[in-house]
């Protein structure tokens, strides 16, 4: 065991990797010589080499285009892309082809791909450098989408991803990156893809959250028979940890930082009235970012869910 | 250095077999029951079959849209192609993909896509893994003229430029991107192969409808790029003689003269080297017309295959989204 903080979590969760299996490459701007812009790739290259370790050009699209290429191939590629906000010049590759290959050949082709990202509010960084795009990625079927919340939890799925037959996008708040640090397991282990996992139990309302916004979630909870849901995997959705709760609990609250409209709170929340609808004793609230472009350093504080807007749809859930 | 008779058969023979299946399925098209958006590539066969006779059985190619020349000259199956065009269970995508989306493991055939430019990197990134494992096998990629204006193509050569990977780019120019010229799209100055040239990849340009100097082409780009040199990109100058999407010449949109088209006609890739072949007494007109006749029957056999096959059942929908 040992205390990290989970850039250094991610980076024993690679090195562990790259050491078990040697089809498991790096790439990305910058992640070479210096680990990356957050480092969470230092020190690989001088272990691995720059055949496994390869810093690439400014090219968020042919990075992921040849990521596709390379995994078809026999490879595991990790990719990473420096900024969510960057992502976006990628997305034209994850959605046409890493997303498709596999249906596309009926599975003769595959794509064992993944693509590491920050994101998120928290650094104080303006927009494209703190996005929460997760919901989009979560509508395209074929690609997995992975939201750890600590750093425990981040080796253990990013080691699953790895190992995934499937292309995931991985999520890494940049708000957590080095603001909690856990007790982190030495060599290898796996947290499956999938599930959920209940943080708090409890028996009079169910807070879902993943990432970022699951301490800010616990933090509220404080003081009410709440349970709490860490995510941990948005696709596929572990619908059954939410039913389960929400059956027990009948209120729900949601959380994330991404806008409200078409987020992935729009998804849980249908599916919820879907299949538990005759359980709920309350509406179901969601506490998230605004309709807006996330703004400049102050605005942030305004527009990221505190625990105080939590603590208030938890009480208004309560009252209702 | 002069080709072989042998050689010169069988590319006459594999490009007739191209000519003569698209022929046949603008005629099936008619029928309505082959339910796909196809691209034909009547007009280009000289450059998938100048292109593949140089491979080896390892090499790996990435298509595009017009994907029927690729496929077969890479010795895909004519009747999982056409089951394919017919939507069925067992056509090489079994059924899913149609004809933009032909896709076959068993030839290397990673596939064709309909987004433009797209497969350029994929292909980069083939080369990638098969430079990283030592493998000797070089990875094709055929794409348009109008690839080439998409910022894919730029960050696909330096890639490969920069880590010296061995893929042969091959660019088939005809000139048209649906309804656009090259003069709306490109300046009139640029050619397509200098480009790659100030991105530090060699390359060159080829009459793309003589299918020996195609051939010839790929060989040496072949041999340099297996010998480590890096990546090669060859330019073919090549004409579609069919509306853009469909089996039908749309000439009377007007977007291309009609003496451009007959221009193009007389230097037609097939019917010329069949008129060199009986003149250098390779072939005889007999053996000409047999062998059309031959492959008229082969494709009215894949068809019947075809239209024989089972549709895919409702439960394939969710199958192959994520391993199962």
């Amino acid at each position: 065991m040992a205390n990290l903080n989970m850039v250094q979590a991610i980076n024993s969760a690679l090195r562990e990797e790259m050491r078990r299996d040697g089809d498991v490459i790096v790439i990305g701007e910058d992640v070479g010589a210096d680990g990356g812009v957050f480092r969470a790739t230092e020190g690989l290259l001088h272990e691995f080499g720059a055949e496994r370790v390869m810093d690439t050009p400014l090219a968020e699209s042919g990075i992921a285009g040849a990521a596709v290429g390379m995994a078809a191939y026999g490879l595991k590629p990790v990719a990473e892309i420096q900024f969510m906000g960057f992502i976006y010049p990628a997305v034209d590759q994850i959605f046409s082809h890493a997303a498709r290959i596999r249906s596309r050949s009926r599975g003769r082709f595959t794509c064992p791909l993944v693509i590491r990202t920050p994101y998120g509010a928290g650094i104080k960084a303006p927009e494209l450098h703190s996005e929460s795009t997760e919901a989009m990625f979560c509508h395209m079927q074929g690609i997995k989408v992975v939201v750890p919340s600590g750093p425990y939890n981040a080796k253990g799925l990013l080691i699953s991803a790895i190992r995934d037959p499937d292309p995931v996008i991985f999520l890494e708040s940049t708000r957590l990156y080095r603001s909690v640090k856990e007790e982190v397991p030495e060599g290898e282990y796996e947290i499956p893809l999938g599930q959920a996992r209940i943080v708090r139990e409890g028996t009079e309302v169910t807070l879902i959250a993943w990432g970022g916004m699951l301490r800010k979630a616990i933090e509220a909870s404080e003081g009410f028979d709440a349970e709490v849901i860490d995510m941990m995997t948005l696709t596929p959705i572990d619908e059954e940890a939410i039913y389960r709760s929400v059956k027990k609990t009948g209120r729900v609250v949601i959380v994330h930082e991404a806008p409200k409209t078409c987020g992935f709170g729009a998804e849980l929340s249908a599916s919820i009235a879907e299949y538990a609808m005759l359980h709920l004793k309350s509406p179901i609230f969601r506490v998230t970012g605004y309709d807006t472009v996330m703004p400049l350093p102050k605005l942030e504080d305004y527009y990221v869910p505190s625990a105080d807007r939590i603590r208030r749809a938890i009480e208004e859930a309560m009252k209702y | 250095m002069r080709t072989g008779n042998n050689k010169r058969l069988a590319f006459y023979l594999e490009m007739l077999r191209i000519r003569v299946i698209e022929e046949e399925l603008v005629r099936y098209y008619a029928e309505q029951e082959m339910r796909c958006p196809v691209h034909f590539c009547i007009g280009q066969e000289a450059v998938p079959v100048g292109v593949c006779q140089a491979l080896g059985g390892a090499d790996t190619i990435m298509s595009n849209h017009r994907s029927h020349g690729h496929y077969l000259a890479r010795g895909g199956d004519l009747r999982r192609m056409v089951a394919e065009l017919y939507g069925r269970e067992t056509g090489c995508a079994s059924g899913k993909g149609g004809s933009m989306h032909l896709i076959d493991r068993s030839v290397n055939f990673l596939g064709a896509t309909s987004i433009v430019a797209d497969t350029i990197p994929i292909a980069v990134g083939v080369a990638f893994a098969n430079k990283l494992r030592r493998r000797k096998s070089v990875s094709v990629v055929f794409f348009g003229d109008g690839a080439t204006e998409e910022g894919l193509f730029y960050e696909s050569l330096n890639f490969a430029a920069l880590h010296r990977l061995p893929v042969f780019f091959v660019c088939e120019n005809n000139l048209y991107s649906v309804y656009s010229p090259l003069n709306v799209r490109q300046p009139a100055s640029r050619n397509i192969y200098k480009v790659a040239r100030s991105l530090g990849v060699e390359s060159s340009r080829v009459n793309g409808n003589d299918v020996e100097a195609v051939n010839r082409a790929s060989a040496s780009a072949l041999r340099g790029i297996r010998r480590g040199r890096g990546p090669y990109l060859l330019e073919a100058m090549t004409y579609r003689y069919l509306e853009h999407c469909g089996p039908n010449c749309d000439i009377e949109l007007g977007y291309r003269a009609k003496e451009e088209l007959e221009q193009w006609k007389k230097a037609d890739p097939v019917a010329a080297y069949e008129r060199k072949l009986i003149r250098e007494s390779v072939i005889s007109k007999d053996y000409a017309l047999k062998a059309r006749n031959r492959i008229i029957k082969e494709v009215g056999e894949a068809v019947r295959y075809a239209k024989s096959s089972a549709y895919p059942e409702a439960d394939r929908l969710m199958m192959d989204v994520y391993a199962q």
